[in-house]
């Protein structure tokens, strides 16, 4: 019972060592904090993956609260890996690397994150989404001199506040109409009471509104650009890898496991959204002249990619979700992680404060190429083969039309990140001479990832049959 | 007992004016209270149906809501004070410094 639980536990151990630290630690303490959290998660997600694999039969635990399941497993690792890189990249900035509260923050967030990815009641699933949610605005607001900053974490606050209220109130809604709160009991007590399809559907809508705000779907996209440029950079890489695929998570179990009998309903719903966050995402990436903008609309069109898999409601469906979420995760925090090393030394997120990179740092510039490629859905890199199995499970589904604009909307993709990649290679700048200092920490971070997105886009079969057996074990 | 219906229509009632309260106020601490309103809705929908069924679930999922609404409301205070200290007022047209 304690091994379903054992990510959580290693995370709160992690966060306790460091609240520790912090009280005992003097002022010139150093970086020990973030290498102390980066070490430790890592070591820890090592030893989960020896002794917490869930085994074949899913089981319920705690009470019918959290579901012991490879799904769940494969989300955690995923959460406490970007956790553990964007430690490697806050311990360098000024005002918060050295700031053990930040830590624990970031830790309570994560531990919130794999809490969703298991919950499987919707209490659990409430507290969970707000113990995510919480500590991610004080993250975003955290630098309190910096008007940006707390702009970004209010604005944040305040959408997030509102959209988990009206999702409650959904919840509520459920909870009436089926007198129990358990997701995998939810089913048969619906057909018990015989509630009609249509109301049925109108209280998923309000759940959904507190989803698509998690995973920024289209009508409530519009928090992401502005609390991704105020809030710190690492921060901005963290919220839009680790608590979107979060949100991907409970999206996909409540979908599949709660209301299989809506698919005709829900399923016409997420193929709208899709392609509006798709196409959206995109044109209006196009005309942004701030990296962090940038990548901000470019994460809500991945998250129009990623529902594409949904859409397909099938295995192979779910698999390229949850696949497409691996790769996103490691590619999107390289990108940020590229970002936050420059944006240190320029003092600048303006694009064209990327003029002369390759000059300046060519691995930094390479760096970025590998990244900006993959998330263009390149080969070799991992953005590609998740592209073409999200793709390949629409086609199987026969939903080619919505294969085709993801298609389309690829092309717009690759456009605004060449442009990008064309000022880092092309243009010349006057400050080509002067060194640009990487921190150790940014090294070790940035290679994982540079290696990690080659890896997943060449090695394929270990990672597809890790996200396969994940996807099975939701029902 | 009255029915279970009135209590809902009544959790209706308010959770509309919280909807609206937050989308037509300016003033950020009304907006906070006006999303407290939408929460209490769904907690008194939440009551009416545990009483309706005679399950304590829902009731238990009221407490959790009620503590996890003052977490908000504390992390929610402090960013406003903060972002009273530059700006002088808590107007939420006056946030705008990041547009695009």
């Amino acid at each position: 019972m304690f091994l379903a639980i054992l990510p959580e536990l290693s995370i709160l151990l992690v966060g306790l060592v460091i609240l520790f630290l912090d009280m005992i630690l003097p002022k010139e303490r150093g970086n020990t904090l973030g290498w102390v959290a980066a070490v430790g998660l890592f070591l820890l997600i090592a030893v989960n993956l020896l002794v917490a694999r869930p085994g074949s039969e899913p089981r319920l635990v705690w009470g019918g609260m959290l579901r012991h399941d490879w799904m769940g497993f494969v989300f955690k690792m995923m959460f406490m890996f970007s956790a553990a890189i964007t430690s490697l990249f806050i311990m360098e900035v000024n005002r918060i690397g050295k700031n053990g509260e930040f830590y624990l923050l970031m830790l309570a967030s994560t531990l919130g994150m794999c809490l969703m990815a298991s919950a499987s009641d919707l209490i659990m699933l409430y507290l969970a989404i707000e113990t995510t949610s919480i500590p991610l605005y004080v993250l975003a607001g955290f630098l309190k001199h910096d008007d940006k900053s707390t702009e970004a974490g209010f604005k944040y606050l305040l959408f997030g506040a509102m959209t988990s209220a009206i999702m409650l109130y959904g919840l509520s809604l459920l909870y009436g109409f089926a007198g129990t709160t358990n997701l995998y009991a939810l089913v048969a007590s619906f057909g018990e009471q015989q509630i009609s399809d249509v109301v049925l559907f109108g209280s998923l809508l309000l759940v959904l509104v507190g989803f698509g705000f998690k995973i920024s779907v289209v009508p409530l996209h519009f928090w992401a650009p502005d609390v991704y440029e105020g809030a710190p950079t690492p921060v901005a890489g963290f919220l839009s890898t680790a608590s979107k695929a979060a949100g991907f998570a409970v999206l996909l179990r409540v979908l599949m496991i709660a209301f299989p009998n809506l698919i005709p309903y829900w399923g016409a719903v997420i193929a709208a959204l899709s392609t509006a966050t798709m196409t959206l995402g995109n044109l209006l990436a196009l005309t942004q002249k701030n990296i962090k903008r940038l990548l901000a609309y470019s994460s809500i069109a991945h998250a129009g990619y990623a529902l594409i898999g949904l859409v397909a409601v099938s295995t192979l469906g779910i698999t390229s979700v949850v696949f497409y979420l691996v790769v996103y995760i490691v590619t999107n925090l390289a990108a940020f992680g590229a970002v936050a090393a420059l944006g240190r030394v320029a003092g600048s997120d303006e694009v064209a404060a990327y003029a002369g990179l390759s000059r300046r740092s060519p691995w930094l510039a390479l760096a970025m190429l590998v990244a900006f490629l993959s998330l263009a859905g390149m080969p070799p890199f991992g953005g590609f083969v998740v592209k073409f199995v999200v793709f390949a499970a629409a086609v199987q589904a026969d939903m080619i039309w919505l294969a085709v604009v993801g298609v389309l909307n690829s092309i717009i993709g690759l456009y605004y990140y060449l442009t990008v990649l064309k000022v880092v290679y092309l243009y010349r700048s006057e400050d080509e001479e002067k060194p640009l200092p990487i921190p150790g920490s940014y090294q070790l971070a940035i290679i994982v990832l540079a290696i990690g997105i080659v890896v997943l886009g060449t090695v394929l079969a270990p990672w597809f049959s890790l996200t396969s057996g994940a996807a099975q074990a939701i029902f | 007992m009255f029915p279970v219906t009135y209590y809902l229509g009544l959790s209706a009632i308010l959770f509309t004016l919280g909807a609206l309260g937050v989308l037509i106020k300016r003033n950020a601490i009304v907006i906070f209270m006006s999303i407290e309103l939408m929460l209490n809705a769904a907690n008194l929908a939440f009551v009416a149906f545990a009483r309706a069924y005679g399950a304590l679930s829902g009731q238990i999922f009221v407490f959790f809501v009620m503590a996890v609404a003052a977490a908000e409301v504390a992390v929610g205070l402090a960013l406003i004070v903060t972002i009273f200290h530059t700006k002088q007022n808590i107007d939420i047209d006056q946030m705008n410094m990041m547009k695009g």
